[in-house]
């Protein structure tokens, strides 16, 4: 059926009057699209002393890479993307590991709460963040730990926003892998079940190698979204030193950039490891998304 | 739409953990295949992420309820005091900023289900064509949902500076006199937010659709074609109908994204004059230096009520779907 389908399909491209003018359509839409970001790199390089004078809308005397150097350089921009890097692993993996656990248990087993358990997750995470903030912040700053934080509390460390990214993405993870995990055939887990094998070698060494397409995809998404968070950052943090880099751009762009060209530098280095894992990623990324729909 | 799974009922028929007095199923199967050792560590596999999730998201959103109905500075737990419904009352009636932060949630749904998603189900139709270079096109649609709002937000201040952006130097509006304000002047900024908002929603939805499309059965558009349908036609009655469960998980993504906006307001002017939302007049509650945080729960209380009203019908309606397949 699908090869007629594509036949048929091959037969009917020969209208060419149609197709270039779709072509013509996407392509300046797609230009269109991308205007702002590459506005964005035009200004970045160049120097603020040219659009100074010649305005921004001109024909540029010299493009350089300098801005993206000096927004790096004088914004230690390292030490953010370094305190990005210090929440973002962490939470992606405890929450894949976190998530797995609770998708096989209502996926292999069929207990009552099942169905409930499932449900609270992903309600949970579809949440408006907002929602919850105003007692979590409060619980943070309640919750002493003198030598496991700088800070001696949940509030402002970096293990706070590792705990609340794991609790409030596991919701969606665990609904997504569930699904997954149902699909499996039972006769994977019944086999190892009669042959006597524990429960947490079902999950570790036969279920959870077989979701590895489902946790790569979601991986990438995690790891998207994560390092894209500003909201949590901005509440949960209060030193600005301890920032991820995301809501520190909003602290640097105050400090640091004085002019428009280095703040456009300053935001597309940002956006640089979000989109070298897109790219890299590229059908993970978008069968991730897919999974799981119901995403907020 | 993901949630096709079949289910095929498992045989093992034990009570979670912790309510091994209630009324148990007949035993059956794999229950005398679950060594207690198996059940103390399922009990931990779906105990520790269940309680982090529980006390970090759900504790907290009913603290938010109870504390709607307090007043307390912060400062210490006896300065707690309950109130009633009297945050209610001074909200609905006396600040000025909440029933326009509730018609600007509004208006931010409006235009993303009525602009950034019909436009996105346009493109994921054309790109489904199996034309060259679509992997191209849907990565130049696709890049803004990638690149984070808050970077979004400062892309779109380059767009928008009223001396030095690329609209005002475009249209010469950029000497000073002949300024248009669009980040500062509370009747456009709204709209400047929007279109950053619209910008990155479409290739979200675009993306959502061509998976949904990549469903259709292939042999429909076959026999409306063989009917002498043209395309129209053919999108209108056989297309469009059988994406009606990508339709429904894109009205609830929106009106989700709709209560959530944040990020690019809060980059763009902090959500003040002609942009506030709900979610910035709670997050200043308590990032601001007022810190009323009884009044500031009363908003998220109503927060919460919105969505919960719409995802719960929507989970429920998903679970039940699932339970019968």
């Amino acid at each position: 059926m699908s090869t007629n389908a594509a036949a048929l399909g091959k037969q009917r491209t020969p209208v060419r009057p149609a197709r270039i003018l779709l072509h013509t359509f996407l392509v300046v839409t797609a230009l269109a699209w991308l205007a702002p970001l590459l506005w964005a790199v035009f200004a970045a390089l160049r120097p603020y002393s040219e659009t100074s004078t010649k305005g921004y809308v001109s024909w540029p005397d010299k493009l350089s890479l300098d801005n993206f150097k000096n927004a790096f350089e004088q914004s230690d921009m390292l030490h953010y993307f370094g305190n990005t890097l210090i929440i973002a692993v962490p939470a992606v993996l405890i929450t894949l590991l976190l998530s797995s656990m609770v998708a096989f248990y209502v996926s292999r087993f069929d207990f009552r709460l099942n169905i409930f358990l499932l449900l609270v997750f992903t309600a949970g995470n579809l949440l408006p963040q907002q929602v919850i903030i105003t007692p979590l912040y409060r619980m943070y700053l309640l919750i002493d730990l003198p030598g496991i934080t700088v800070s001696g509390k949940l509030y402002d460390s970096a293990l706070g926003l590792v705990l609340i990214h794991v609790a409030f993405q596991s919701g969606f993870c665990a609904f997504v892998l569930s699904n997954y995990m149902r699909m499996l055939p039972h006769e994977l887990t019944e086999a190892a079940l009669v042959d006597g094998a524990s429960v947490w070698r079902m999950y570790w060494q036969i279920v959870l190698p077989l979701c590895k397409p489902a946790m790569a995809a979601l991986a990438t998404l995690l790891s998207i979204w994560i390092y894209n968070d500003f909201f949590w950052a901005i509440v949960l943090i209060s030193t600005g030193e301890n920032m991820p880099i995301t809501s520190a751009l909003n602290n640097l762009s105050g400090q640091y950039f004085t002019d428009p060209n280095l703040i456009a530098a300053g935001a597309l280095l940002t956006a640089i490891p979000t989109l070298i894992v897109y790219f890299v990623l590229q059908r993970q990324f978008v069968s991730g998304l897919t999974l799981g729909a119901n995403k907020g | 739409m993901s949630i096709d799974a079949t289910k095929t009922r498992e045989a093992a028929a034990m009570p979670p953990p912790g309510t091994a007095s209630t009324k148990k199923r007949v035993p059956q199967g794999h229950k005398r295949l679950l060594t207690r050792r198996d059940r103390i560590t399922l009990g931990f596999m779906a105990g520790v992420p269940t309680v982090l999730h529980v006390a970090l998201v759900w504790v907290t959103a009913l603290a938010s309820i109870a504390l709607a109905f307090t007043s307390w500075d912060g400062i210490g737990f006896s300065s707690i005091k309950w109130v009633g419904l009297d945050n209610f009352k001074q909200l609905f009636t006396d600040n000025p900023q909440f029933w326009p932060a509730v018609e600007h949630n509004i208006i931010w749904f409006v235009v993303l289900i009525a602009v950034p998603t019909p436009l996105g189900l346009f493109l994921a139709v054309q790109l489904d064509k199996k034309i060259r270079f679509s992997r191209v096109y849907q990565t130049a649609f696709f890049l803004p949902v990638v690149v984070s709002l808050a970077v979004t937000g400062f892309v779109w201040q380059l767009v928008y500076n009223p001396d030095t952006g690329l609209i005002n130097s475009l249209i010469g509006a950029n000497k000073p006199g002949h300024y248009i304000d669009w980040i500062g002047d509370p009747h456009l900024n709204l709209w400047a937010v929007l279109i950053a908002a619209s910008w990155r929603h479409t290739g979200y939805m675009m993306i959502l659709y061509l998976a949904g499309l990549k469903g259709v059965d292939p042999s429909l558009r076959e026999a409306s074609s063989l009917d002498g349908a043209n395309e129209w036609q053919t999108f209108k009655n056989v297309i469009f109908p059988t994406l009606r469960p990508t339709n429904t998980v894109v009205l609830v993504v929106t009106i989700i994204e709709a209560l959530r906006a944040f990020d690019l307001v809060f980059v763009f002017n902090k959500g003040a004059q002609g942009t506030e939302l709900l979610s910035i007049l709670i997050t200043n509650n308590i990032i601001g230096e007022s810190s009323r945080i009884g009044y500031g729960s009363a908003i998220a209380v109503v927060l919460l009520v919105i969505s919960l009203a719409v995802i719960i019908p929507y989970l429920i309606a998903t679970f039940r779907k699932e339970r019968r397949a």
